[in-house]
């Protein structure tokens, strides 16, 4: 979760006001996209009842929905329907209302004779630097990177990725994909340099910018692929999802294909630093569980802290939650140990899926944690994943869930 | 000669009708004209790469049509039409 700017009748008022009174004031907001539109579930600091607000775009397939941090009201959705081609949709009023943007990502013819490509949808959403008011960028299936400088209205291609002819080859076709269709995902923008970003593809590995996006090096040093392939080889590599800590921006937390990792680079700031290793801090999971799954989250301040949702990834890979017993595990010390969260979630015969968007947490004093299963309910872990409840059921598929203050 | 297009459902939020006039000799220029007249339409039912999307269909007087280079002739009738697809 990202923290919007305070009002400032907040700050003003916060020396004497009660705790329970700052918990009241505070607007919280889940932001759910789905395979059938997008909902809003509304809530203070307290965390105790949700009002849904929704369904916003019915029908739509909605990837991802997102607020930007910077203003605390503008939302995009990145949206297409079973037919439509893909668009982003704007609201400047919590979705009271929305407006398409002019100029939704389209790949610009290559050249060099590489194959035109036409974007099927928009997966992921990020709001650029907070020193850059109105910058986003979206990652697309096939993979692509966009960017916006007018909060969404219009998106430019990124010539550096999306015509690059080696990042090309990595990116494989749609039949070397996910299911339903290769991704960029875990579009990051360092929170002390507006122009050192990352990305990550599945597949295609993990890929780094220090210039704005200008030119990439590839981040893929000790993962680990399947079992038979050459790991020098970066379409192998199929990382699901990958977080920056904000509390220690030189620390990279992944949940990858073939295992959960962590990268520690401070003072590495060349190209191809030879320190940039991932270490697969999975192997400390449970045997019985394993450290294969979707999501990773961050903690928003202490970067010892994360957690995942752990799926099945033997035989056929099914995905689902393993033995039917949906657990999130946290580690506490950066990967050292896990321990299993799953009081209040259903003891058996709970075959769920979280995709890598699904799986939250926000930034108060004592965060919550919160995913959405591809079978429509959202659930909430308080005190940091200690104690979950249900939050909706009976949702269409969920593809994505964010947490977000509003201003 | 402006020509009826026939809009399906899913595309009526653009032209808030289901029938709506176009001109143009082509289909290309058909939907040039509509993107004029509806900004964003076209882009839905097209890609970049000029090809109509894969659950689009467009009749012309009753004919499936997929090559957006299809001449018109003025008193042709064209379909939007959603494939039986989705869901």
């Amino acid at each position: 979760m990202r923290r919007t700017a305070a009002p400032t009748s907040r700050s003003s008022s916060s020396s004497s006001s009660s705790s329970s009174e700052r918990k009241a004031a505070t607007r919280l907001v889940l932001l759910v996209a789905t395979r059938k539109g997008a909902w809003l579930f509304h809530s203070d600091a307290r965390r105790k009842a949700w009002t849904a607000d929704g369904p916003h775009f019915l029908g739509h397939t909605i990837s991802h929905l997102q607020l930007d941090p910077r203003d605390g009201r503008t939302l995009l959705a990145a949206a297409k329907t079973g037919h439509l081609g893909p668009t982003i949709f704007r609201s400047s009023n919590l979705g009271r209302s929305w407006k398409e943007a002019q100029q939704p990502p389209a790949f610009a013819q290559p050249s060099g004779g590489l194959p035109g490509r036409a974007v099927d949808h928009v997966f992921w959403l990020t709001p650029g630097h907070a020193s850059e008011p109105g910058s986003w960028y979206a990652g697309t299936s096939p993979q692509g990177l966009f960017r916006s400088q007018d909060g969404g209205v219009s998106w430019a291609p990124l010539p550096a990725v999306n015509d690059n002819p080696q990042l090309r080859e990595w990116m494989g076709s749609v039949q070397d994909g996910t299911p339903d269709g290769p991704k960029l995902h875990s579009v990051i923008v360092d929170p002390r340099d507006a122009q050192h970003l990352y990305f990550a593809m599945s597949g295609g590995g993990v890929h780094e910018s220090r210039d704005g996006g200008a030119s990439w090096s590839t981040l893929i040093q000790g993962l680990e692929v399947v079992e038979g392939f050459d790991p020098g080889t970066v379409t192998f590599h199929d990382p699901h999802c990958v977080r920056l800590c904000p509390g220690m921006p030189d620390r990279l937390y992944q949940q990858n294909h073939c295992g959960i990792y962590r990268m520690d680079r401070p003072g590495n700031t060349s190209a191809s630093p030879a320190g940039d290793v991932w270490q697969r801090i999975g192997r400390k999971m449970p045997k019985r569980v394993g450290d294969i799954g979707f999501p990773m989250v961050v903690h928003p301040r202490d970067a010892d802290t994360a957690w995942v949702f752990p799926m099945d990834g033997t035989t056929v890979w099914p995905r689902t939650s393993p033995a039917g017993r949906p657990a999130a595990y946290v580690t506490r010390n950066a990967g050292k140990s896990w321990q299993r969260l799953d009081q209040g979630l259903p003891e058996s015969q709970a075959w769920w899926t979280v995709k890598r968007q699904a799986m939250t947490v926000d930034a108060l004093a004592t965060p919550a944690l919160y995913l959405g299963t591809t079978s429509g309910e959202l659930w909430m872990g308080k005190d940091e994943g200690a104690s979950w409840t249900n939050i909706a059921r009976h949702l269409p598929e969920i593809y994505a869930v964010e947490a977000a203050e509003l201003a | 000669m402006m020509k009826e297009v026939l809009i399906p459902a899913a595309l009526q939020s653009y032209t808030r009708a289901s029938r709506v006039a176009a001109e143009g000799d082509s289909l290309d220029a058909m939907f040039a004209d509509l993107e004029q007249r509806y900004p964003g339409l076209r882009f839905r039912v097209v890609d970049e790469r000029g090809l109509l999307r894969p659950n689009m269909r467009i009749f012309v007087n009753g004919v499936g049509v997929r090559e957006l280079r299809h001449a018109l002739k003025p008193d042709d009738a064209v379909a939007i039409v959603l494939a039986l697809s989705g869901g």
